[in-house]
């Protein structure tokens, strides 16, 4: 720039009516997007303060370690919470191996070709596929064909085939992340496929695999349609307050998400606060769960080494 | 264009090639190469020898097949979707394609990156990475090879008080020169150096180019670089690449001289065009 083009150099970082024009515009879509973010917080807040401030009449140590009397309306929820920890425990140790391992297959030994195209496609599509007809398959498949019946099994097994997409996405993205770099380093020093995997992609990529499996715990927990039709009944008397209240391979059990839809929509004399109790401990399990998986995430990525 | 004078027959080739006494130093032999990349082909059908012991320079523009060449000679070619190699490479006289230990392979044929990649492991795990690979587990020979190959690349004093802190955190400098002792963590017979001084400061290529003069009493070095001059300075012969063809093969006294064979050799040399 010459001082020809500029005769009055003084001037020329002077606030002018486009500057302030800009200024406006900023200030308008900073305050735009903050508002839009800001936004998120707010339902999850009201709901929160909802849920508890409703369930707070019922809830009390007893009533989450005390089994569920008169079909559900009295009592506890105990047998549910444990209902919910056995689909959830069952489901995930079929998924999570299947899916981690699948996952490393598509990303790092499999070549781009009409198979593998296959695969993708069918596990995108697997995770659009809405849940309750993930219900019906499993009740088709499981309940009936495998004659597994209804039981834990049955809603545990259906459950992974529903989590199964996401859980290969995820690890698929875990390992993506890895820089092919270091990889091509560990090739060109006569390293395999797997010692490479084993010691660089993997120790690289476990936070984002973990996290990507916890995450699938509090949906697992969640889900209501697909247990309903495979193994989880709206009310069943057990005996005791220990951990093995059931026989996963031929019982079925109860569950919080299905204990919480029959008492809001189906039980009469429920008192009022019930429903809310239940939600409160179903949301707490999974915010739990959500936290724990971002501590671990924070966790994992401090040690992260490059 | 260069080319071999060479029997018709595969038989003959061989027979001859017993008798010639430059045949126990030939390392590499690259005959016809051609690659190509899901149809397009990069690398036209070139021919060249490559001396034991001897410092080899490949110069050449971006996109001229450099570094795709050296992938070939380590078959590290093959992890890329879509890459066919046809024609002949052979290293110490063996068909590179018809090995069935390509671990064995590369682990002769050293490899340094343009850009340093330090593992996410720590700094004797980097080095000691190669060889636990290749089953040695003994911690006395491990200590050994990873101080000897720290030594080489120049990099054991600034780094011999904390070998158990992480390859990722050295400098830039530090980093290639860590490459460099990896590559040399597996003893390889060949060492290949894709345009190693890219990220690196003056005075450490500079450190690195007296590594190298001591190295090649002990491999065969093949240098690709951008540099005409350090190509200049420390190759015995140097080839010039274009687009895939070999435009000069020559010693450095005919290359870097006022009169190359080839005109496009001297303009390119003397950064006229390129």
């Amino acid at each position: 720039m010459t001082v020809a083009s500029n005769p009055s150099p003084r001037t020329q970082f002077a606030e002018t009516r486009l500057v302030r024009k800009k200024h406006r515009s900023e200030l308008i879509a900073k305050c735009f997007f903050g508002v839009m973010a800001a936004a998120m917080v707010i339902p999850l807040i009201l709901i929160v303060v909802h849920v508890v401030k409703q369930g707070m009449p019922s809830l009390s140590w007893e009533f989450l370690t005390t089994n569920p009397r008169l079909g559900g309306i009295r009592g506890g929820i105990w047998s549910a919470i444990v209902g919910t920890l056995y689909i959830v425990t069952i489901s995930l140790c079929v998924s999570a191996p299947i899916g981690v391992l699948s996952a490393v297959y598509l990303n790092e030994y499999a070549k781009e070709n009409w198979f593998t195209r296959i695969v993708h496609l069918a596990v995108v599509n697997l995770a659009g596929v809405p849940s309750i007809v993930h219900g019906l398959f499993g009740l088709g498949a499981f309940v009936y064909a495998a004659g597994m019946g209804k039981s834990i099994l049955s809603a545990s097994l259906t459950l992974s085939i529903m989590t199964l997409p996401v859980i290969i996405a995820s690890t698929k993205e875990a390992l993506a992340s890895v820089p092919v770099s270091f990889r091509e380093a560990c090739w060109n020093v006569g390293a395999t496929r797997w010692q490479t995997i084993r010691r660089i992609v993997l120790p690289n990529s476990i936070s984002g695999i973990l996290t990507g499996v916890i995450l699938q715990v509090s949906r697992t927990a969640g889900e209501t349609a697909p247990v309903m039709l495979t193994g989880v009944a709206t009310f069943k008397a057990v005996e005791g307050t220990g951990l093995f209240l059931y026989n996963p391979f031929t019982d079925q059990s109860m569950a919080l998400s299905m204990h919480l839809y029959y008492i809001a929509t189906q039980a009469n004399n429920a008192p009022p606060s019930l429903p809310y109790a239940i939600a409160t401990v179903l949301l707490s399990v999974v915010l739990l769960v959500n936290a724990s998986a971002i501590g671990l995430r924070a966790y994992l990525r401090s040690r992260k080494k490059w | 264009m260069l080319t071999f004078v060479r029997g018709k027959n595969g038989d003959d080739t061989e027979l001859i090639s017993n008798l010639d006494p430059m045949r126990e130093t030939k390392k590499i032999e690259i005959e016809n190469l051609r690659l190509a990349y899901g149809g397009k082909e990069v690398i036209h059908g070139i021919s060249f020898d490559v001396r034991a012991n001897e410092i080899f320079g490949i110069i050449g523009p971006a996109q001229s097949g450099k570094t795709s060449l050296l992938r070939c000679i380590n078959r590290t070619i093959e992890f890329t979707a879509g890459a066919k190699v046809q024609g002949m490479i052979k290293v110490d006289g063996q068909d590179v394609s018809r090995m069935k230990n390509v671990y064995e392979l590369r682990r002769q044929v050293g490899m340094v990156a343009p850009l340093p990649v330090g593992l996410p492991l720590s700094i004797y795990d980097n080095v000691a990475f190669a060889p636990r690979a290749a089953g040695m587990r003994n911690k006395h020979h491990l200590d050994a090879l990873v101080e000897k190959c720290l030594r080489q690349a120049a990099l054991w004093d600034e780094v011999t008080d904390r070998l158990d802190s992480l390859g990722t955190r050295l400098s830039g400098g530090q980093q290639q020169r860590l490459t460099i002792a990896r590559a040399l963590s597996h003893q390889p017979e060949i060492l290949c150096l894709d345009e190693f001084s890219i990220a690196i400061d003056p005075v450490t290529t500079m450190r690195i180019e007296d590594v190298l003069k001591e190295l090649r009493k002990e491999m065969t070095i093949i240098l690709v670089t951008n540099l005409v001059q350090q190509a200049r300075r420390l190759a015995d012969r140097t080839m010039f690449l274009w687009n895939g063809e070999i435009i000069e093969l020559d010693s450095n006294e005919v290359m870097f001289s006022d009169n190359p064979r080839n005109r496009k050799t001297y303009e390119y040399v003397n950064g006229i065009f390129g």
